[in-house]
């Protein structure tokens, strides 16, 4: 748990962070989210110390993180930012194991970890373990940043607009990883992005940040029913606010669920039981359909998906 | 396999025989001085001319690169930061001082001989090697440098795992120019006081001896170039031993 109370920081004149309070409990993932200059990174920045608090309380599991060795305090929270900051003069392997060597484990453990983070991440340990990062594609480097950050199995993760400068293909199937890594871990994590579909898509709750104040702290479906100022509102966009409610919910949770599965019919237009609400819809408008069977994985049919329903839902 | 050794080595081959086989090439030089003078350089064996000229750069050299490495780390950290335009712009003013200068400068103050010189050479040197190690500290991309920082390594960790590695190429490539310069520069010694191999050179332009100029000057150009095929093997290895940095 990261608990925030009161928290400033001042350069010189200028107030970058004012007075905010913030809870992130544990396992949950809070996105810190604001235009350029709002202190969002700043507040991160606070969490690892590499900027000192000018007021105010930080504590982490309890613990104020003045009181802490700042090697130690570091060495527990994973780090990652834009621009990965790889070390380009060594392996990937290398760069991957830099956290666990700093805490001393021995070379096996070290190696089978990062084995088991490079397949986590997609990518296969016989071909990338001795690349250099200026051999890796943008969205590669960044998956290895990411594993980087796993790597001593750290309670919290501190993300610094990590996917920021990856093109919009790239960005979403990250994000799709870091959700699916995000349900097996369940890390603390702080992530800080100026998308607000990045943020909708990945925050347990979304802290929006105006001017180095906290406007609000939401889950992602409050901050789209009931945006707390204009500021907010303008954030999420007036017109296109039901398509981010879609967004949000996945067809299994809102469809009529046969009493068994059946044999879907092939050739048939439908939808998976984990695509977004907003998925069906498109599909719906495209097709001229107004009900949508539901498939998984294997083939069957779970049930379907009506119109009716799906406005109801996203109202 | 070591393929970047072979040109120095065969450089200071070509310069061990000139130092050695140069006074039996009397015949062929004898048309360059009139008969009543000698040919071949007579007061020191050139050996012993080119060893002090070495001695005399090499330590001229590693006190240069201490006191520019040492102050170029310094200024670069948090605590020396203040002190880093007055570092910048001392590199940059001090190549546009002539090397001669340096020497002529040396001497009211500490008289003639191998003193004045060492000092005068190590002054110099010290610049070009400042400017690249801060270059070379300044170019690394800043989020390298967060992210060390941020995932945990102490400020020497970070120097030294992360700073020195990747800015040595830049380091190295200033103590090269830094040390070909003083090759050339150590030679003007023999003005001074200092014994070099600009010694036959300055001899022969005192007596008009074309035949002392070519010898001095050959052997300085022979010197010059060995040394220098030395820092590009070292540049080759370093490159191979860092091979991310290659791209």
């Amino acid at each position: 748990m990261i608990e925030l109370t009161n928290v400033s920081r001042r350069f010189g004149e200028v107030t970058a962070v004012d007075r905010i309070s913030l809870t992130v409990e544990t396992g949950e993932t809070c996105v810190l989210v604001g235009s350029s200059g709002c202190g969002k990174s700043t507040t991160l920045r606070m969490i690892n110390r590499l900027l000192p608090h000018s007021a105010g309380d930080i504590r982490v599991d309890g613990q104020d993180i003045r009181e802490v060795d700042l090697q130690q305090l570091r060495l527990n929270m994973g780090y990652a930012i834009q621009g990965t900051g790889l070390f380009p003069h060594w392996t990937v392997a290398r760069n991957i194991a830099l956290v666990p060597q700093l805490q001393g484990w021995e070379r096996a453990r070290v190696e089978a970890r990062v084995t088991e983070l490079l397949d986590m991440l997609g990518l296969s340990p016989a071909e990338y373990a001795d690349k250099y990062p200026a051999q890796l594609s943008g969205g590669q480097a960044q998956r290895v940043g990411v594993a980087r950050a796993l790597a001593a199995d750290p309670n919290i993760l501190l993300m610094d607009e990590p996917f920021g400068a990856l093109d919009a293909i790239t960005r979403e199937n990250l994000q799709n990883e870091m959700l699916r890594i995000q349900r097996r871990l369940r890390k603390t994590t702080v992530f800080v992005t100026h998308d607000i579909d990045e943020a909708l898509r990945l925050a347990d709750r979304i802290a929006v940040m105006d001017q180095g104040r906290i406007l609000q702290h939401d889950t992602p479906d409050a901050i789209l029913r009931q945006p707390a100022s204009a500021f907010v509102e303008s954030l999420v966009g007036s017109q296109d606010r039901g398509l981010k409610l879609a967004a949000l919910q996945s067809v299994a949770e809102v469809m009529q669920r046969h009493p068994q599965p059946r044999q879907a019919v092939p050739e048939k237009v439908s939808v998976g039981a984990q695509d977004s609400l907003r998925q069906a819809l498109s599909v719906m408008l495209w097709q001229q359909l107004s009900e949508l069977p539901v498939v998984d994985d294997q083939g069957l049919e779970l049930g379907v998906l009506t119109r009716e329903r799906l406005w109801r839902e996203t109202a | 396999m070591m393929r970047h050794w072979l040109t120095p080595a065969l450089w200071l081959l070509v310069l061990v025989a000139g130092c050695l086989g140069l006074p039996a090439l009397e015949p062929w030089l004898q048309p360059l001085v009139d008969g009543r003078q000698a040919v071949i350089y007579p007061r020191d064996s050139f050996v012993t001319l080119l060893l002090n000229h070495l001695q005399l750069v090499a330590i001229s050299a590693a006190a240069a690169t201490l006191v520019a490495l040492g102050g170029g780390i310094a200024v670069t950290r948090p605590w020396g930061r203040d002190f880093l335009p007055m570092a910048s712009q001392l590199a940059s003013i001090g190549q546009t001082v002539p090397p001669v200068a340096v020497l002529a400068l040396a001497v009211p103050v500490m008289g003639f001989g191998d003193g004045p010189t060492f000092v005068a050479l190590a002054l110099y040197g010290l610049l070009p090697i400042l400017r690249n190690t801060l270059a070379g500290l300044q170019g690394i991309d800043p989020a390298v440098r967060e992210a060390a920082t941020g995932m945990g390594m102490s400020s020497s960790q970070v120097l030294l795992r992360v700073e020195l590695p990747l800015a040595g190429r830049v380091i190295l490539a200033g103590i090269r120019t830094s040390v070909t310069i003083n090759i050339a520069t150590a030679a003007i010694g023999s003005t001074i006081g200092a014994q070099t191999l600009g010694d036959p050179v300055i001899a022969g332009l005192v007596n008009g001896n074309t035949a002392y100029v070519l010898q001095g000057a050959v052997l300085i150009g022979l010197l010059a170039v060995t040394v220098d095929s030395l820092f590009e093997a070292l540049e080759q290895q370093w490159l191979k031993r860092t091979p991310g940095l290659s791209g």
